[in-house]
């Protein structure tokens, strides 16, 4: 039997409630691992692409436009631009010669034809060594067409999903200021970091209009070109998921003096803490008795149902491993609010502080991890009896083939997770994959009865 | 009206790839290698490669895929990616303890201009490779080819492990190109039934069409041994099945270890399977035995009884060229007519190819491979000349949506519907299979579209 986790990676699990809690985390994974992390260009990408009235034209070889092509289900209530796929599908020649006037000829013949808001041209590993300058030709482009035609640097190679992430924030801050912010309430909040999965941010928006707080942009989630670039005359960013665009709302409130406020909108308590954060930092006493009132009929109606399933679930044991650690907290919460135990949460690319409030919020024992394997996931999720996994495409065969529910939390979605009805529906599911029939056809685990 | 963007009138596009007919070249050798035994893809490039083609054959599979990357960085970029690898194979077989890890390029390592000849050379002097272990690779730019020439590429590099020590084996080597794990498992009892014993690579039955076992298993059991590719060049002969896909290696190991070859067409449709099973036979010097005639005459039978519904029915296809070809015979062979077809993978013998297959039918077909054989073309040709039916992967359901047209889906990826991996499409069996699946959607469609005074309760 091979060692469970190479050597290096050693400091890069810890287990909760055993001493003081270190991690190391933000590290490159090692050469050889069969790492489930992926690239700048995917944290760009996914950022990005809900934009739906905006052009995303990839320009490199073709397989990076034709992995990304529509398999987030970002929904849009308008323009469905963003679910093509256009790249300047590279060939050697090209490759020798240069790809500018290829990215010249792609971005006229598609501003002609679908007269998009703006234009992101996205840059992938080949074009960061081959070394077109993106930032001339975007220029040239914008000023042939005019509109903003916005080079994103998002070369694969420059690190981890997490530098997509920046480098899609810096892409869109050029159009944040850009835009007339007349008319807009001085209550009115951004939506940063919702990709309106599942119709997720339409959730969101629904409470705050109740609360009467108007929504400026959504970032991105049924984004459109012309809010973002008003999106400076907000009087609050709310900002959700792991620093996906955490960027962006410092370099608004660097720039613009917006402030922003970190949130989540996945579980019941978190739901609230943020809707109670919006109208307390508008500081209008009618808002918080709205909002009160919101959280009090939302939960009303949510308490009963989620208690029947809490009935069948109380005392199983949940895994997760997601992208990014802030989703986490949310999950670890509503796990237990369903009377269930995480027995292991990790995430692609946490950071340090991530996993420290991670620790602190999981029950002793609980095996935290960064950046993990297939091998070392199944490893725990044996050891600690999982009764379901909650994880991203990758992830979702490997629970199956040892017998485990699982939940998708990740861009394949087809379920709202997010606010009090997303939290049923997060229960629901859960309640479907942990006591499915299928089970009882498969060898559980460490030969627990099912 | 997803593609409401899609222009009636066909311009001509130098720059631009719209909705792609193909992907890239490094996940059709990810695809290759999982069909060896106890092997490990590695993708030598960015962790995104790694990650998307992982995710991307997850999804058309449904079971887990293993596969690791050089995890490149912004240094590695500037000074060459040789430590990366050396590092990923010595840190592979410490704690995955694959028998064989299959090494190919992406776009990155390659322009840096990586030599993996020099590396692996490297790795193995440098004893990073344990004794009885291999490491085999492809070169796969992604700015070449396509997934396609990727697969090919990774199917020449198994080749390149077959040993010639000058004693005959008895075997037919068969390399059955890039095929769902159903159709290989079906290609092997066609074969056992004719009583030819074979080598087959890649073999991802058991690998991409696993039991659940309440294990996980990072190598399953499936998958052809690495003493049947060290045999391989032993062998009486090859049979390669798809030009594009199988003949790079048939013809080297020909070429390398004198095992003479033979290029078919993939046995998809009745007429490419009687070729494959004849040359079989051929091989094994006996008769064809009854059992396969009689799924031959079954395969005959059900298309007698229901050739009123094939008759002049006019199809879109996409998909890649070895698929397309076998497929377009059979269509033609049932009184159906391939419309237009489009496969991104570049080659001009494709197309002469479907036009020698077309030819006698009255009309000129649409076909073009390559860049901008895309499917944003194929629907500008369907809005200018509608079919009745549309056959290719999932991708294809925007303009089956889009323009109301039944769908096969069929090809690679199919991201949406199960089966695939389980019940073949070649041989008969097989062109049972896919004429079931052609006819079910032209007839529930007729079921919908009919009006009540003609609504049909026996076709």
């Amino acid at each position: 039997m091979a060692q469970v986790m190479f050597d290096e990676r050693a400091d890069q699990m810890a287990v909760s409630g055993e001493g003081p809690f270190r991690i190391s985390c933000d590290k490159e994974s090692l050469a050889g691992a069969v790492s489930q992390r992926a690239c700048v260009f995917c944290g760009s990408r996914v950022v990005l692409y809900p934009i739906a009235d905006a052009l995303h034209l990839v320009h490199g070889p073709i397989g990076c436009a034709a992995y990304t092509w529509d398999i987030r289900g970002a929904l849009s209530s308008g323009p469905q631009l963003h679910r093509l796929s256009f790249s300047t599908d590279l060939r050697e020649t090209d490759v020798i010669f240069g790809g500018e006037k290829k990215l010249l000829a792609a971005l006229d013949e598609l501003i002609a034809r679908h007269h998009p808001a703006a234009a992101f041209v996205y840059s992938t590993c080949i074009v960061g060594l081959i070394g077109d300058d993106l930032a001339a030709v975007c220029r040239q482009a914008e000023a042939r067409h005019g509109i903003p035609v916005i080079p994103v640097m998002s070369e694969g190679f420059k690190g981890n999903k997490r530098a997509g992430y920046l480098a899609a924030c810096q892409a869109m801050f050029k159009l944040v200021g850009t835009g007339d912010t007349s008319g807009i309430s001085p209550q009115s909040v951004n939506l940063l970091g919702d990709f309106n999965l599942a119709g997720e941010l339409w959730i969101i928006r629904g409470y705050l209009e109740r609360m009467g707080v108007e929504v400026v942009a959504n970032v991105t989630g049924d984004g459109r070109v012309a809010d973002i670039r008003r999106a400076h005359g907000a009087g609050l960013n709310l900002v959700q998921c792991s620093g996906a665009t955490m960027e962006l709302a410092k370099m608004m409130e660097e720039a613009h003096g917006t402030p922003f406020k970190r949130v989540s909108y996945f579980g019941v308590e978190d739901m609230s803490q943020a809707l109670y954060d919006v109208a307390e930092h508008f500081g209008d006493p009618e808002m918080m008795a709205r909002t009160r009132a919101l959280v009090k009929e939302e939960l009303d109606r949510l308490y009963p149902q989620l208690m029947e399933l809490r009935r069948d679930l109380e005392g199983r044991k949940a895994a997760i491993y997601v992208g990014g650690a802030f989703k986490a907290f949310s999950l670890v919460k509503s796990f237990r609010l369903l009377g269930m135990q995480t027995v292991l949460v990790g995430s692609q690319t946490g950071t340090e502080a991530d996993y420290q409030e991670l620790a602190a919020i999981t029950d002793p024992g609980t095996i935290i991890v960064d950046d993990a394997n297939p091998l070392e996931l199944m490893h725990w999720l044996k050891e600690k009896g999982a009764d379901v996994f909650v994880g991203g495409v990758k992830e979702r065969p490997i629970a199956y083939k040892l017998g485990l529910g699982f939940c998708d939390h990740n861009h394949e979605r087809k379920i709202a997770l997010e606010g009090f009805s997303g939290m049923l529906s997060f229960a629901r599911e859960i309640h479907r994959t942990v006591l499915s029939p299928v089970w009882n056809f498969v060898p559980r685990i460490g030969g627990r009865p099912s | 009206m997803l593609l409401r963007h899609t222009p009636k009138e066909i311009s001509e596009r130098g720059a631009l790839t719209i909705n792609p007919a193909k992907t890239c070249q490094p996940i059709g050798a990810m695809y290759a290698a999982l069909g060896i035994h106890g092997c490990l893809p590695h993708s030598h490039g960015s962790q995104g490669c790694c990650a998307y083609h992982r995710s991307t054959l997850t999804r058309h599979y449904k079971e887990p895929i293993s596969a690791s990357t050089s995890s490149f960085t912004e240094g590695s970029s500037v000074f060459g990616g040789q430590a990366n690898l050396l590092q990923a194979i010595e840190n592979i077989f410490a704690v995955y303890e694959p028998e064989v890890v299959a090494v190919h390029t992406t776009c990155l390592s390659e322009t840096i201009g990586d030599d993996l000849t020099q590396i692996v050379d490297k790795a193995d002097k440098g004893g990073k490779i344990p004794k009885g272990r291999k490491v085999i690779f492809a070169n796969t730019p992604s700015y070449v080819g396509s997934h396609v020439t990727g697969f090919s590429n990774m199917v020449k590099g198994m080749a390149m492990l077959a040993e010639h020590t000058g004693k005959r084996n008895g075997k037919v080597n068969i390399i059955p190109g890039w095929v769902e794990p159903a159709d290989m498992e079906e290609i092997k009892r066609l074969c056992a039934l004719i009583g030819v014993e074979i080598i087959m690579f890649p073999d991802t039955s058991g690998v991409l069409n696993g039991p659940l076992s309440g294990e996980f298993k990072m190598f399953p059991e499936g998958g052809t041994t690495m003493d049947d590719l060290r045999a391989a060049g032993d062998s009486m002969g090859t049979l390669a099945l798809g030009e594009w896909c199988s003949a790079d290696a048939a013809r080297f190991l020909d070429t390398n270890c004198k095992v003479p070859c033979r290029v078919l067409e993939m046995p998809f449709g009745l007429k490419a399977t009687d070729r494959f099973v004849d040359a079989l036979r051929i091989i094994a010097g006996a008769g064809v035995p009854e059992e396969i005639n009689h799924e031959r005459g079954q395969l005959v039978d059900m298309i007698s009884d229901m050739h009123q519904y094939f008759y002049h029915r006019s199809v879109a296809l996409a998909g890649d060229p070895d698929q397309l070809i076998a497929l377009t015979e059979f269509l033609v062979s049932i009184d159906m007519w391939p419309r237009h077809l489009v496969t991104g993978t570049p080659g001009r013998a494709f197309e002469e190819k479907i036009r020698e297959l077309t030819t006698g039918l009255p009309y000129e077909v649409n076909v073009k491979s390559g860049a901008a054989a895309d499917m944003f073309l194929l629907h500008q040709w369907i809005k200018n000349d509608p079919v009745d039916l549309l056959i290719g992967n999932t991708y294809l359901k925007y303009i089956a949506r889009d323009e109301d047209i039944p769908l096969v889906r069929w090809g690679f990826p199919i991201l949406d519907r199960v089966g695939h991996q389980y019940f073949p499409t070649v041989g008969y069996k097989g062109g049972l299979r896919l004429l079931e699946k052609i006819l079910n959607v032209i007839l529930d469609r007729k079921d919908r579209d009919d009006p009540e005074q003609t609504f049909e309760l026996v076709m």
